[in-house]
């Protein structure tokens, strides 16, 4: 108990020397992207508008992926810097809500946003007003070993029938179906989020993970039942609670496993594991009810104004290039992933180009993911109870019951 | 004259005051504060961020309907149950360890090489022990045509298999407790022992054992308070997980409190004043007993 709180003090201490306040002319800016690709996509960014302004120097500190989740609530209050990345949708609402992002509505009105950023804006609104800049998202969808599904005669399934033959027919080839490794819990988040979208509406999942909705509405037992029928006929790679989503590849790669339930960033790992672009493809995830239009999940990765930021003037600046289409097209060509500006170039990559397709043409709505439309909490109780149920379906029931239990304490 | 008396009257009651107090300072500013603070924070509802609202006793209600709650706390005691094997098995490795032949202190430093090395590369070397697909554990149950098993992946197993890591290096500080305490064994005690005709169990039960009290006493201590600050084990082999089951009520805390996830601080507040508690008794104990040894003197 001791260690914690010193722990805590100590990164405190930590982030307030990292961010040193900046005087006039340095805009500081705190991101997470310490991972290869994002890495040199923010180095390219921020060389880039340097050199358009050449009168602003840019402090850019660098933190990990899991360290930053704690570290931007202690930098936001304590010292904070300019701009800070940050998610999309629910997930940015308790600093809003703390008043320690800045309203950005004037960038958005200013530089014509709302029209070019407009498939974004409603991810970006609380309130009526804008909270940050959106500039890159990803699409999810089945990722596949095409070269596993030719050998087995079996066509990209398009409805749940299909769907649920190819996985026989790989069972039956001794082939699992879908790989995924549960053991951080939010890879059966996206499992639960395409079933819920196809089996009842991105309108329903929206209300659900708002809190709207009981859990224990009939509605969600149709989603969970859709899904026993998966568990019951052996879909999913055994033992996946041991596993992280990277742990999860290595069936996948050697053919042991054909499909795999994820975003786009899969893509770069499953290459440098040696697949070739003949041997992996994607498709949509499958439609389950005909009666609701197909809705997709692909996350917003995003750019904030610290409500205590000293340069918010230079802020906005960065804000506004990192809106354009040129800043955009280039900073995701490095990250691999999707462009929100309208007139941005999306990369050529193949996936990315399916992508590009799926979600320009996609009608049903286009939600986050299930950590970031829902709460935290809840989030984390529920895609606790989403492994539970992979595991043990037969404890639907108790597992409901507790998600609408916290439901019920969190929303209120 | 007057003036040596006084600094020598100084010295005398300056001195230990002066010594003691950077010792007892942070003491009541890293420990005995915080304490208040966490049991005051606790009836409180609050993000870290904004403001606190005062909600007296809920959190503590809701943690008694919590199920969570109930499985870290089943979990804690079958921790403190468990890892009280690390005594035993410390003294036997201990008593094998106590013999002169060549190299001893090579092995010995190879038994007390677990405690030396961090918790989490303890921890990482059992979650890939575990591994069910590539483990060494399930390559030897192989052999036995048994398995595979997914023991960090099942909740029946989860726990039992954290504890097991746990113990390795546990087993490691109870050996080296217990060698030291057989350093000290009186050797003319044995000698009158065997002229008693007493060997083995019979000398181990009433000629050693009651000299290496004082060894088995901080050997309980040290195994009880590292059973209930469990936490590094817990959260590199599994982040509490399979769904919640491998949780003890330092994760939980955690979890509660500072983790992705939580950010509910009285809550985790009040977990951590609940463990608290539980600590104290053995605290009491402890003291107590230190009293009673202080004073026998």
């Amino acid at each position: 108990m001791v260690t914690k709180f010193k722990t805590t003090i100590a990164a405190l201490a930590a982030s307030t020397i990292l961010a040193t306040s900046a005087f006039a002319g340095e805009l500081v800016i705190n991101t997470d992207t310490s991972d290869p690709a994002p890495k040199a996509a923010f180095e390219q960014l921020i060389a880039d508008f340097e050199a358009a302004n050449p009168d602003i120097t840019v402090k850019w500190n660098l933190f990990d992926h899991e360290g930053y989740k704690t570290s931007i609530r202690n930098f936001l209050t304590a010292d904070a810097p300019d701009l800070a990345n940050w998610y999309a949708g629910n997930r940015m609402l308790p600093y809003v809500n703390a008043g320690l992002f800045e309203d950005v509505t004037d960038v958005w009105d200013d530089n014509g946003l709302n029209e070019t950023l407009a498939s974004a804006a409603g991810s970006m609104t609380i309130d009526g007003k804008k909270w940050g800049v959106p500039y890159t998202y990803y699409q999810w969808g089945v990722y596949y070993r095409k070269d596993i599904f030719e050998a087995n005669n079996i066509d990209v399934p398009t409805n749940w029938d299909q769907f649920k033959a190819a996985g026989a027919t790989l069972t039956a080839a001794g082939v699992t179906p879908i790989t995924i490794g549960t053991k951080y819990l939010w890879t059966a988040g996206g499992v639960f989020d395409y079933l819920n979208l196809r089996t009842n509406g991105y309108e329903f999942h929206m209300a659900l993970t708002k809190g709207e909705v009981e859990w224990t509405d009939p509605r969600v037992v149709d989603t969970m039942n859709n899904w026993k029928e998966l568990i019951d006929a052996d879909f999913f790679l055994e033992n996946h609670t041991s596993y992280s989503w990277q742990e999860a590849l290595a069936p996948m790669v050697a053919g042991d496993a054909a499909m795999y339930i994820m975003g786009n960033f899969a893509v770069a790992p499953l290459r440098e594991a040696g697949l070739s672009d003949d041997q992996l493809g994607f498709f949509q995830f499958p439609l389950i009810n005909p009666d609701v239009p197909l809705a997709e999940e692909a996350p917003t990765d995003t750019l904030h104004i610290p409500a205590n930021a000293s340069n918010k003037e230079d802020a906005r600046k960065f804000l506004a290039f990192l809106a354009t289409a040129d800043a955009q097209t280039k900073i995701n060509e490095t990250l691999g992933q999707l462009p929100i500006h309208k007139d941005a170039t999306v990369g050529d990559d193949k996936f990315l180009q399916a992508g590009y397709a799926m979600l320009s043409a996609t009608d049903g709505g286009i939600a986050q993911f299930f950590d970031r439309d829902a709460p935290a909490e809840m989030a984390k109780i529920g895609m606790e109870g989403f492994q539970e149920f992979m595991v043990k379906p037969e404890r639907l029931d108790a597992i409901l019951a507790r998600l609408e239990k916290t439901r019920q304490r969190v929303y209120k | 004259m007057s003036a040596s008396r006084a600094s020598r009257f100084n010295q005398r009651s300056l001195a230990p005051v002066l010594f003691l107090a950077p010792a007892v300072l942070f003491f009541m500013f890293y420990v005995i504060f915080p304490i208040f603070q966490s049991i005051q924070i606790s009836l409180y509802d609050w993000d870290g961020l904004g403001a606190k609202t005062y909600v007296g006793i809920d959190n503590y209600v809701e943690l008694m309907d919590d199920e969570a709650f109930y499985t870290s706390l089943k979990n804690n005691v079958i921790w403190l149950v468990l890892y009280m094997l690390a005594i035993p098995a410390g003294l036997f490795i201990a008593l094998f360890l106590n013999q002169t032949v060549f190299g001893m202190r090579l092995y010995k430093s190879l038994f007390f090489f677990p405690f030396v090395i961090s918790q989490v590369v303890v921890g990482l070397v059992f979650t890939w022990f575990y591994d069910p697909s590539y483990g060494l554990l399930n390559v030897i149950l192989g052999w036995f045509s048994l398995g595979p098993v997914a023991i960090l992946g099942d909740e029946t197993w989860v726990t039992y298999g954290i504890i097991f890591a746990g113990l390795w290096p546990q087993t490691a500080y109870c050996m080296i407790l217990y060698i030291t305490g057989l350093n000290a064994v009186d050797p003319e005690q044995i000698e009158a022992g065997r002229l008693d005709n007493a060997k083995g169990w019979n000398m181990l039960r009433y000629i050693i054992l009651p000299q290496l009290k004082p060894a088995t006493f901080i050997a309980i201590v040290v195994t009880v308070i590292g059973a209930l600050r469990s936490f590094d084990l817990v959260s590199i082999m599994t982040a509490g997980g399979p769904w919640g089951s491998s949780r003890v009520l330092a994760y939980y805390m955690y979890e509660k409190a500072f983790s992705e996830y939580g950010f509910r601080m009285g809550y985790g507040a009040a977990i951590a004043v609940v463990l608290f508690l539980i600590m104290m008794i053995y605290i009491t104990v402890f003291l107590v007993k230190m009293y009673r040894d202080e004073k026998g003197h």
